[in-house]
Formats: C-alpha cells, structure tokens, sequence
C-alpha cells in the first residue's frame, strides 16, 4: 500500500472515530450510544490494518481480529446492562441513570 | 537459679497478656487460676531466688535484651538484685499472692472480674519491674506502670462519677511528682552520662563534691517524684480519695505496691541524698510533717478505709523520717512490716465492709467482735502491730528502730524523734478507737454473708507474719537479732551511729512502748469508757471547726481547689475560642466549602463522564504531541 493510500485510509479512520465520539457525547439513547462506540473500535481498527498493510507486517491484523472479540465481548455486557436499564427505568434516555449524582 | 530473676515479673506480665486479650471470654475457674496463679508462681520463683541470692549475697544483673540503643546511650530490659530489691520484690510478690487469693473471693460476685484480674496482674508486674530495674528509665516505665494501673484500679467500678473524679486525681496528682522525677532523670543523663543505676551511683561519688547544686537538684528532683507516689506533704490529697477503688486493691496499693515507691527510689539512690545533705534534712522533716498531720486527720475520720489511708501517710512518713535521717535499713525493714500489717489491716476492714453491705461508716458499726470473730482478731493483730504495742509484734521493733536512729540524727535528731514519738501516741490513739468503735459495744448492724478459705487463708498468713515479721531484727539489749540490717548492709549503708546497747537507748525504748500502750488507754477511756466525756468536749464550736479542719485534710483540697484547679478552669474558659483553634476550624470549612465545589461536577450522567475522558485525552495528546 502506498503512503498517499495509507494517509487516505488514516483520514477515514479520524473521521469515523471523531463522529463515533460525537455520538457518544451527543445522543442520549443508550442503543445509539452503544453503536457509535463500535464505530470508534472500528475506526481503531480500520488504523491498525492499515498501518500492517504499509509496513507489510502480520501485527496490525491480529490487532484487528482482537479488536472484534472485544467489541463482540463489550457488546454482549452492553446490551445485557442496557436491558437492565430498561427494566428498571422504563426508558433507553442515559441521563435518565443518575442516581450516583454527588 | 538466679537467672531465674527475670521471669519473676514476666508471669503476672503474661497472666495480663492472657485475660487482656481474651477479655472474659474465658470459663471464670480459667481467669481465677491464671490471675491468683500468676503471681503465685513469681511468688514461688522470688522464694527460689532470694533462697539462691542469700547463699551467697552478691548483687546480680541479668540483662535480657536492649531496649534502645542511641549512640553510647543504651539501656537495658536489665534486672538487679541486691538485698534491697531482693527483699522488696520478695514483699511484693508474696503479699499480693495473698491479697490476689482473697481478691478471688471477694470479687467473686462482681460482673467485671476479668478486667479486675488483668489490672492486678499489670499492676504486679509494674511494681516488679519498678524494684528489679537495672537502669532508672527502666524504674520510670515500671514507675509509669504503677501510675496507670492505680487509675484503672481505683475507678475500677467506673459507672460511678465519683470513682471516675478519684482515679483521674490520683492520677493527676502523682504526675506532677512523676515530671519532677522525668527531669531529675534528665539531669543525671546530661551530666553523668548514664541512666544504669550503680555506675551512676559511682559517677556521682566521683564527680559531685558533698552539697554541691548538682546533686541537691537531682535528690531533690527524684525527691519530687518519691513524694507525689508515697503521697507524702505536699502531694499526699490524692490517697485518701483513692479508696474509692474495691477494697483488695487499697490493700495492694497501700501495702504491695505504689506508694511505697518512692520510698524505694530514695534508698535505691541514696548516694544521691548523701552528697546532698539538704535535701535529705528535707526528706526527715517532710516525713515527720506528713506522719503527723495525718496522725491528726485519721483521727478524725469516720470512714473505716479513710482512717486506713491516712495511718498508710502516716506510716510512709515515718519511712520518709528514717530514710532522711539516713536509717536506710530501718526504712526497709519498717516497709516490710507495715506491708504485712497495712495488708492484713485492709484485708479485714474489707471483710467487714462487705459483710455489713458496703457500710463504711464506723459509727454505724459496733459490736462485731462475736459477729464476725476472724476479721475481729485480724484487725486487731494489725492494729496492735499498726500501733507498735511493745514486743510482741512486727510493727514495735521497725518503729523503734527508726525513733533510736532518728534520736541520733545530730541537733535535729531529738525534734525528730519527738514528732515520731507524737505520731506513735496519735497512731495508737485513732487506730485503737477504730478497733472500740467498731468492734465493741452494740451491734447496730447485722452482718450477712460468710467468709470461705479464699479470704481466711491470707488473713492468717497476714496475722502470723504481722505479729512475728519483726523478729528478723531485734535490738541488742533485747536479744540481738540483727539478721535484718546485716543482710542490708551489703546494699546500703549501715547507720551514721554506731547503735550500742546504751541505756538511752533501752530508755528510748521503753518511751515508746509506754507512749503506745497511753495512746490505746486514751482511745479506751474516749470511745469504750467513757463516752459521755468525749461527747461534751468535742461539743464545743471552735473543737468542732478543728475537728473538721482536720476531718478535711487540714484544707489541702480546699486550698489546691483554690490556687490551682479553679484559676485553671477559669482560663480555660475565657480561653474557649482561641487564635490556633480559629487558624483549624478555617482550615476545616475551606476543605468543606472545597468539597461542595467538587461534588457539583458529580452529575451521574455517564455522558458528562465520557466528555471529562475525551477532553482529558484530547490535552494529553495535544501535550505529547506538541511538547
């Protein structure tokens, strides 16, 4: 891969795991939230293999394959604990889950 | 056998450790075993040690291990034996064996039997630790041992704020005498170097010329420490008040332990006296003030145990008279049998006490003799060997002694002696009508209760050694015994004149016993003969304000109350809010007013959280970065 490539699949990478961030922060629907935080690990990964694809080294892709047990992982405990919220608050809004509040 | 020292007070160490830790928890038969126990195998063990020591008189140190070691300063965990403490701790063991088996019984009852065991234990244990030190620091901890355990002792039944105000006094008062001793300790540690006590003694001798202002301070600052535990003029308030605590434990600080500590470090430093010859004329007259001034006091009280605590003033002073006139051995030897007396005094006025309920009103006794006959021959014993009636008791041969020596204690000497002798009449007179009151005449109370071996046994003992105690030194024109002095004399010196068989002396003699047999007449004829006599001389207004001038302790409290505890109290009191508690409580409300700020950014919205993480991240790349 060359380096104009590698730059343009960087840039890629920045703008998925900026708007992953903004949705994070902005929306308040827990489901939503939950996606734009895949959308960072993916731009994560996005980074690795395209830094393994220019330095041609096996590293960025076990990073990669990695990346997608946790999000399978965090996935899973995700929605169990946004199911739990649900039964307990009736709704999916995360300023709603304030109790902790000093 | 005599590297056995050591484990001599770490039994009741250990017997403390064991009811401490399990605090009650174990079956009642366990904590009576292990706390009378205790003490009775460092009894055993004294017995073996001083049997091992008189074979062959040497002094002995065993040091165990050192306890701090700065530069060439390095005391010791060391013991020393000598005739002196050899004598003390085989006294102290013994006795409170006894009054710790009598404990078992009279205690039995009492919901806080553990914490009375540990305490008693501890307090042994100071007390052994106090007499064997080889050092003075190692004293001051045994010294600071007593102190405490007196504390938790006397207020021992602590529900009553009354006990609470005793034991903090007692504890109080002794302390200004104990920060004396602290910076006498200082003084022979700047200028001698050393706190090990017989190089310290040799330093003493080789450095300090007689009567110069070193050691005057120094005698004079221990002195300070002697007086505030011996409760000895100016210090003695707390000890009548100290009688709060049960019975047995009056016993065992009167007799055992505590108050005869000071009497103890003046001998066991009395090289220090010697080169300052002040303030020894001091410990004579402090001595002859106090012994009569409490002699006037018991006379005038009518608690049972009250009456006790003043004669326990009133014999220290006369400990206090010998040791100032330089009769070293005769203090020790009036210690030994005033501990026998004192104990079996306490332990039978106790029986009686607490056969009648918890009354200590003498005038609401009478009659007893027939009631409760073991505690009547006890008392009496003690009062006979307490009043120094002639020859047959142990109290008459250590008296007379000190008087003789005091008699011969140059152009003082004959003041001295007449204030002991006075002290002998008023001794005889307040504890003999102790004994009328209480036990002759009508019975206006009923004693409950019986009295089983726990407490029959020690009364005994105390009895049999009371009466024969005095026997180890008997006086040339009567016999000649002098196995006493001569087993002291390899750690004291010897009497400043040389006490020949002379007439006068033979005459004293026969002064004193003269004076204490007047002394229980007079106390016949005022409280069993003829009371109506007493009754219209006391009448009188101006009798009755001396009477309670006297009741009163001849107005120390008053006086401390008004020169010391109220200008304190007022202070603190217009001293409430201060300029360093203003510079705290700022420092608190900042904190808190800090706290309110931070709790705020506490919003429990996890988008709030997430957006602190990323802008914390952004600024620590952006610092990685461009740094």
């Amino acid at each position: 891969m060359s380096v104009v490539l590698m730059q343009h699949a960087l840039f890629l990478a920045m703008v998925l795991f900026a708007l992953g961030t903004i949705g994070v922060l902005m929306r308040r629907n827990l489901i939503v939230m939950l996606m734009s935080v895949e959308i960072m690990l993916n731009a994560a990964g996005l980074a690795f293999i395209a830094a393994g694809s220019r330095w041609g080294q096996a590293d960025g892709q076990v990073m990669f394959i990695l990346i997608l047990a946790l999000a399978a992982a965090e996935v899973a405990v995700g929605l169990a604990l946004i199911l739990r919220l649900y039964q307990r608050l009736g709704t999916l809004d995360a300023d709603a889950a304030d109790k902790m509040r000093g | 056998m005599l590297s056995l020292l050591a484990f001599i007070p770490a039994f009741p160490l250990l017997g403390f450790a064991i009811l401490f830790v399990t605090a009650g928890l174990l079956p009642k038969r366990w904590i009576t075993t292990i706390g009378v126990g205790s003490v009775g195998i460092s009894a055993f063990l004294a017995l073996i040690v001083m049997f091992a020591f008189l074979g062959a008189p040497q002094p002995y140190t065993k040091v165990v291990w050192t306890w701090i070691a700065v530069s060439s300063f390095t005391p010791h965990i060391g013991f020393y034996l000598d005739a002196l403490s050899g004598l003390m701790m085989l006294v102290i063991t013994f006795v409170s064996f006894l009054i710790h088996l009598y404990s078992a019984e009279f205690m039995s009852t009492d919901e806080g039997y553990n914490r009375y065991f540990a305490y008693m234990n501890l307090f042994v244990a100071s007390m052994l630790v106090l007499v064997l030190a080889d050092n003075l620091l190692f004293l001051y901890l045994g010294w600071e041992g007593v102190g405490l355990c007196s504390y938790l002792l006397i207020g021992f039944w602590y529900r009553d704020p009354a006990n609470g105000l005793a034991a903090r006094k007692a504890f109080i008062v002794t302390r200004v005498g104990d920060t004396a001793m602290a910076i006498g300790l200082f003084v022979l540690l700047t200028n001698l170097g050393t706190l090990d006590i017989q190089p310290l003694m040799q330093q003493a001798v080789v450095h300090w010329p007689v009567g110069s202002a070193l050691p005057i301070a120094a005698a004079a600052l221990l002195l300070g420490g002697a007086l505030g535990k011996s409760a000895q003029l100016p210090l003695q308030t707390w000890l009548p008040d100290a009688m709060a605590g049960p019975t047995p434990v009056s016993a065992l600080i009167h007799a055992a332990t505590m108050v005869t500590a000071g009497v103890y470090l003046i001998a066991r430093t009395h090289v220090l006296y010697d080169l300052a010859p002040p303030v020894q004329t001091a410990v004579a007259v402090i001595g002859a003030l106090t012994l009569l001034l409490a002699g006037f006091s018991a006379l005038n009280q009518t608690d049972l145990k009250r009456i006790l605590a003043y004669s326990t003033i009133s014999q220290i002073g006369y400990m206090f008279l010998a040791l100032g006139v330089g009769a070293w051995s005769a203090a020790i030897f009036h210690f030994m049998t005033h501990a026998f007396f004192k104990a079996l005094l306490f332990l039978s006025a106790g029986v009686v006490v607490q056969h009648l309920g918890e009354e200590h009103d003498i005038f609401r006794m009478g009659g007893l003799r027939q009631r409760l006959p073991l505690a009547f021959w006890s008392f009496l014993i003690g009062s006979i060997s307490l009043a120094a009636l002639p020859l047959i008791d142990a109290g008459f041969y250590s008296k007379d002694l000190i008087l003789w020596e005091a008699w011969s204690d140059g152009a003082l000497g004959p003041w001295l002696w007449a204030a002991g002798l006075f002290g002998a009449l008023l001794t005889a007179i307040y504890i003999f009508r102790a004994v009328f009151v209480v036990f002759f005449g009508p019975v206006r109370l009923e004693p409950t209760g019986l009295t089983g071996w726990r407490i029959a046994i020690p009364l005994v003992v105390l009895s049999i050694l009371a009466l024969t105690g005095g026997f180890v030194e008997i006086p040339s024109y009567l016999g000649n015994v002098p196995a006493f002095s001569g087993l002291m004399r390899s750690a004291l010196p010897g009497p400043r004149v040389a006490a020949a068989g002379s007439s006068l002396e033979i005459m004293l003699s026969v002064i004193a016993a003269v004076v204490a047999i007047l002394g229980v007449c007079i106390a016949y004829i005022a409280f069993r003969r003829r009371p109506a006599f007493l009754e219209a001389l006391v009448r009188s207004p101006s009798s009755l304000a001396l009477q309670h001038f006297w009741e009163t302790d001849w107005g120390f409290d008053w006086l401390y109350d008004r020169t010391l505890v109220r200008p304190f109290l007022w202070i603190a009191r217009i001293d409430q809010g201060d300029v360093i508690d203003r510079f705290y409580s700022g420092l608190a409300s900042l904190s808190r007013a800090t706290y309110r700020q931070l709790s705020e950014t506490e919003t429990g919205r996890v988008r709030r959280y997430a957006a602190g993480i990323t802008a914390g991240s952004i600024v620590l790349i952006a610092i990685l970065v461009f740094a």
